[in-house]
């Protein structure tokens, strides 16, 4: 048997045991969650992002969107009344990484897509105030400089490859070489913005009211 | 069904679950078994003096791990953890969603009902059914159209007597239920000189400072580009096409010459959302009714 002085006096054994003991809760909690129907696979209408929503996607990631806003609405009545229908597991197969949030200083926007017109949503990312007065978010007016195929479409290719390899790997539809070859194409000459207020509009329409 | 893609997993997760409670409980009653002599020390010395004695758990810290593990045992009974044993209660996340909406919609329902039966104007006038109406309004409406339904560019204000759409209850209730989708076109092939014309001829028909003779040539542009399939030919708008009176003093983009000539040459689009779907129709009815309610004001 191992002695408590043996273990306090080497490192090694120390870090292997502590390893050990937290990857235990790791086996249970997250282990099982690979071999599940209901996180695997995508609900129905839920596609692959488009290379214009997948560049948007990225904006968001790059401005912290998820710092203010969830993509989470739990199963309470208060949410659903709100937001629509919960999310469920399968609404996030094409999310790498998620952006479930876990703070709402703004509202969720997991069924933000359909629900403000592409109009409402560009007047409010120019400047919030101008279409909530009371609101606190910082505007972000410098996304309507910046041309997508710059920055977050650069490499948008290569991002496609990765997500089509992690699709590949749980046998769910995703993009074909076409798609892939004509993402620059798609995306053009748009704005940070134009690609950002297109990853909005998509977002959460699998199970939404609002198309 | 089994929402594992194989059983395997049921095993393994139940597996492990037990086994780790079992390791718990086994290492309790081990060391409840234990001897101990009472002053002896684990054998070390740290920082000159420092030592440390080789004493039982006390009581009450070994109750409350016998606790959690009982506790733990019972909870996967009840609820589901276990693989694919659902639990004796049978409890979801999403069944008590169900129930908490179920016992809610019950509650409102007939008031729901009520309101849906009356009239709109009726409606418009009962102050309980106003004050839903405005809670509804500032959960739903006043992303766009502003806390005090006054909106803002591009978005109606809903507290004037003017009406994109018109202002007749049916009328409301459709643009509210269905959307409406809002589109001017862009007009740049006009040219520059005649889009001036045009914006100056718009200000005039609204009483604003004005070039009268830009304004001169702008009238008869705007009989020739068209502008007449919407606006009408005394400019005072088209409710069926969402098309604005173009004489009154009311401007949803601004009336400045610069934003006019912004409006003819790119044009607009907007869109109100549908929201039948989304809310129901008792819910639409009492909306309808508060929007009324604000024009009367």
């Amino acid at each position: 048997m191992l002695k408590h002085e043996q273990i306090e006096k080497s490192v090694p054994l120390l870090v292997i045991l502590t390893f050990l003991v937290v990857i235990w809760g790791g086996l249970l909690e997250i282990v099982p969650l690979f071999f599940q129907k209901s996180t695997t696979t995508p609900v129905e209408g839920t596609k692959p992002y488009s290379a214009v929503e997948l560049a948007g996607r990225d904006v968001y990631v790059r401005e912290g969107c998820f710092l203010c806003h969830s993509q989470m609405i739990r199963p309470f009545r208060a949410e659903t009344e709100r937001y629509g229908h919960y999310s469920v597991a399968g609404e996030y197969v094409y999310d790498h990484p998620f952006q479930w949030g876990s703070k709402r200083t703004g509202p969720d926007l997991h069924r933000v897509g359909g629900r403000y017109s592409d109009e409402w949503q560009r007047a409010h990312l120019m400047n919030p105030r101008d279409v909530v007065p009371e609101s606190n978010m910082p505007a972000f007016a410098f996304l309507a400089n910046a041309k997508a195929k710059n920055t977050v479409g650069a490499d948008i290719e290569a991002k496609m490859q990765l997500m089509r390899g992690y699709a590949n790997v749980r046998g769910i539809p995703t993009y074909s070489d076409e798609d892939i070859k004509g993402a620059k194409a798609a995306i053009g000459d748009m704005t940070e913005m134009d690609v950002l207020i297109a990853y909005l509009q998509r977002m959460g329409t699998a199970l939404s009211t609002f198309k | 069904m089994s929402d594992f893609v194989s059983d395997f997993w049921n095993l393994y997760v139940i597996v492990i679950v037990l086994g780790s409670i079992l390791a718990c409980a086994v290492l309790l009653i081990v060391q409840g078994k234990a001897t101990f002599t009472p002053g002896k020390t684990m054998g070390h010395v740290w920082d000159e003096t420092l030592e440390e004695y080789n004493n039982p758990m006390p009581k009450w810290w070994s109750w409350l791990f016998v606790i959690t593990v009982v506790f733990a045992l019972v909870y996967l009974a009840l609820y589901p953890g276990l693989g694919n044993f659902k639990g004796m209660l049978g409890w979801t996340s999403t069944g008590q969603h169900a129930a908490e909406v179920a016992k809610m919609d019950a509650q409102v329902k007939p008031l729901y009902d009520k309101y849906l039966a009356m009239d709109l104007k009726a409606v418009a006038g009962d102050k309980q059914a106003m004050e839903m109406g405005k809670r509804l309004y500032l959960t739903y409406c006043m992303q766009c159209h502003g806390a005090d339904a006054r909106g803002a560019k591009g978005f109606p204000n809903l507290t004037d007597a003017d009406w994109q759409w018109g202002g007749a209850p049916e009328q409301i209730v459709e643009t509210i239920s269905n959307g409406r989708m809002g589109v001017m076109p862009p007009h740049d092939s006009l040219g520059a000189e005649t889009i001036k014309d045009l914006a100056n001829y718009v200000r005039s028909l609204s009483g604003l400072p004005h070039d009268s003779v830009r304004a001169g040539k702008g009238q008869t542009a705007f009989a020739e580009a068209g502008c007449v399939g919407c606006h009408g030919a005394d400019a005072t708008g088209m409710q069926a096409l969402g098309a604005p009176n173009l004489t009154d003093k009311i401007w949803l983009y601004g009336s400045s010459e610069a934003t006019i000539i912004e409006t003819i040459t790119k044009g607009r689009q907007n869109k109100m959302p549908a929201w039948k779907e989304f809310l129901g129709d008792a819910k639409v009815h009492l909306l309808s009714a508060y929007v009324i309610s604000l024009g009367a004001k």
